[in-house]
């Protein structure tokens, strides 16, 4: 299989989906000629013209709401947030246009619109470039969330939200942007279906669930506590909304133990939903109470030193997996 | 005073204003009843915006709205049966009875929505606009506003994005006063809203928003150059809100002269005035206008709720598209 490069996987989906469907078209910062601050639009304006590649003005509550009133009137658009902090300057259209026109006009439109931004931490950006928000839209009914952690999953996920007929946001990670990976060969159409988690290792002892920049960390932790002799299983949901329970909820019928890491605080973040769920769903099959690493309650600090304290680490990780499964041995 | 216009164009704009009225008389009336659920905001006095701004507008073309929309519905073309069907929360309104006021819709007569937040019909429109320009359609959008919403950013960051792209669209603000329950000069430091297009360049007139002939007129110059690929036109009618900012509002803000003067703002007697049309005619049209109306009202207030199954449909369109 060829191997890309997470950013390179996500710059295929577009090509792919726009060579595909002329109704997709590509709006945002920097997206046309200059090809993004990550390269991640490179080329497409060359390949599809400034008329459907279309840089705009620094005005996203303005350009976001021109895209819903573009998805309601045929076209499918494809949206760049640069940062996903950013998101909350066009909260408005997002969750009070893109999620609810459907609902609100009785069924006449569909919104097909997919919305994508640079999420993440690590790579100290300070407290305005590090945010991860995926509760804030897994909220909203009318909204998909998805976060792919691999370029194989940056390809089959935003191909999969550019066909879907409602408002997707695609949190991508600033700090995976530079990862290489195997992606299916070219020609092959890889779809990943929204709500459809994927299993990175198999184990037996516990159940890690890690979101975006998180799921190789977790991957790190199981294998580490692999060599202590416990075996790990890491699922990523790979979509926040719709959440895969489910696939979550079977491997905690196997594992007995839960464990959730994301970069979100864990107030209300969506690992809380996660352990509400399984309380309310599959109680009894918990041999500990679960638990989740996440973040401190505090804004990402820019300070190296401190970043690395604030983030979820491999070792944090294994230090929960294994307390827990030592605890109900 | 009819310009240029034919007669059969007057007729219809008149027309078109006696419907608006009688539409927004008896949502009142309804509402003081207590038949109408929620809350809702009246357009009366501006009937000559809706009518004069919409009847420039052809088959095709798209219009965003307000929270002040039935009279733009209406007069786009709306069906006013399924527009009451949804103020009475119906399930044969236009969106099944979920919407209300505030979200009435007919996407295929091309009104994509009256909305409830204020300066979204300007991103809004300006998206249909960029969506024709596009796929090269000879079609237009006309987003209606309120002086209010014109300090908004997003009205300044939609005229920008227009100006640049030069999209087919005419920004058409209503100003009638009042925005919520503060005048004109709380919101607007200028005299004419339209002054504000000299920033984005592109132009911007102001008209009487009594004189439906005005705003029709302006309009369709408006829509002309929109069609012609000439980019955007911001047009400011200058209107009167009879009503208060919502059904119930005390207005404590007018004074006690304003509130019994304020209604010799009348598009619809000013037509009456100078028309060259006979006052018969004019006197009939208004009748038939009014029955239907109230004809509609009453088909729509005989309606079923919307089942409880229906509490959580369309909230996502559930199949991927088909290939293109």
């Amino acid at each position: 299989m060829p191997q890309l490069k997470y950013y390179q996987a996500f710059n295929r989906a577009l090509r792919e989906e726009m060579a595909r469907d002329e109704r997709v078209i590509l709006m945002g910062e920097d997206v046309g000629a200059s090809g993004g601050i990550f390269a991640q639009t490179r080329g497409l304006h060359a390949a599809f013209g400034g008329s459907r590649v279309r840089d705009t003005p620094i005005a996203e509550n303005g350009f976001m709401s021109a895209a819903v009133g573009a998805a309601m009137t045929g076209l499918r658009p494809v949206v760049e947030i640069g940062f996903e902090d950013f998101l909350t300057a066009c909260m408005d259209p997002l969750v009070n246009q893109a999620a609810k026109l459907r609902y609100m006009l009785g069924g006449q439109v569909s919104i097909p619109l997919l919305v994508y931004t640079f999420g993440s931490g690590g790579v100290n950006a300070g407290p305005q470039h590090s945010q991860s928000f995926a509760a804030w839209f897994a909220h909203v009914p009318g909204l998909k969330v998805v976060m792919p952690s691999s370029p194989a999953d940056a390809l089959g996920l935003v191909k999969a939200g550019i066909r879907d007929d409602n408002p997707v946001i695609c949190l991508l990670s600033k700090k995976l942007i530079g990862t290489t990976g195997e992606v299916p060969e070219d020609g092959v159409d890889h779809v990943i279906p929204l709500g459809q988690a994927g299993i990175v290792r198999e184990g037996t002892d516990a159940t890690i669930v890690a979101f975006g920049t998180m799921v190789p960390v977790a991957a790190k932790a199981a294998a580490a506590l692999a060599q202590d002799g416990i075996s790990a299983e890491v699922i990523d949901p790979r979509s926040v909304s719709p959440l895969d329970f489910p696939a979550i909820r079977k491997s905690v019928e196997k594992t007995g133990r839960l464990i959730v890491v994301h970069e979100a605080h864990g107030q209300f973040g969506p690992g809380a939903e996660i352990l509400a769920r399984m309380s309310e769903e599959a109680f009894g099959v918990l041999k500990a109470a679960p638990r989740r690493v996440t973040p401190p309650f505090a804004p990402s600090p820019f300070t190296p030193s401190l970043e690395k304290l604030y983030l979820p680490s491999a070792e944090r990780i294994a230090d929960a997996v294994s307390s827990m499964v030592k605890e109900t041995a | 005073m009819t310009g240029d216009l034919n007669m059969e164009t007057a007729e219809r704009l008149f027309r078109l204003m006696c419907e608006i009225r009688t539409f927004e008389i008896v949502a009142s009336e309804r509402y003081r009843n207590g038949d109408l659920p929620g809350f809702i905001h009246l357009s009366l006095g501006q009937e000559a915006c809706a009518a004069g701004a919409c009847a420039a507008l052809e088959e095709g073309d798209y219009i965003t709205s307000t929270h002040r929309g039935h009279g733009h519905c209406l007069a786009k073309g709306a069906e006013p049966k399924l527009m009451f069907a949804e103020l009475f929360a119906k399930a044969q309104g236009y969106g099944k009875g979920r919407g209300g006021s505030m979200h009435i819709a007919d996407v295929q007569a091309g009104v994509l929505g009256a909305n409830g937040i204020v300066g979204q019909s300007l991103g809004l429109g300006i998206g249909a606009a960029l969506s024709m320009q596009i796929q090269n359609k000879p079609n237009v959008a006309l987003a209606f506003f309120g002086e209010g919403a014109s300090g908004a950013g997003i009205a300044h960051e939609a005229m920008n994005m227009a100006a640049i792209w030069k999209l087919p669209i005419v920004f058409f603000c209503e100003a009638n006063r009042y925005a919520e329950l503060s005048p004109y000069e709380v919101h607007v430091s200028l005299e004419n809203v339209s002054r504000r297009a000299e920033a984005y360049g592109f132009p911007g007139v102001t008209v009487d928003g009594e004189d439906v002939f005005a705003v029709y007129e302006a309009t369709r110059d408006a829509v002309a150059r929109a069609r012609n690929g000439q980019g955007p036109t911001l047009i400011e009618a200058k209107a009167y809100r009879w009503h208060g900012h919502y059904e119930g509002d005390p207005q404590n803000y007018k004074t006690e002269d304003e509130r019994k003067n304020g209604r010799l703002f009348d598009p619809i007697e000013r037509f009456r005035r100078e028309s060259t049309i006979d006052a018969d005619r004019l006197e009939a049209i208004r009748t038939e206008a009014e029955t239907k109306i109230r004809d509609a009202a009453e088909w729509a207030a005989g309606l079923q709720s919307p089942p409880a199954s229906t509490l959580t449909e369309d909230v996502y369109a559930e199949a991927e598209h088909a290939a293109a």
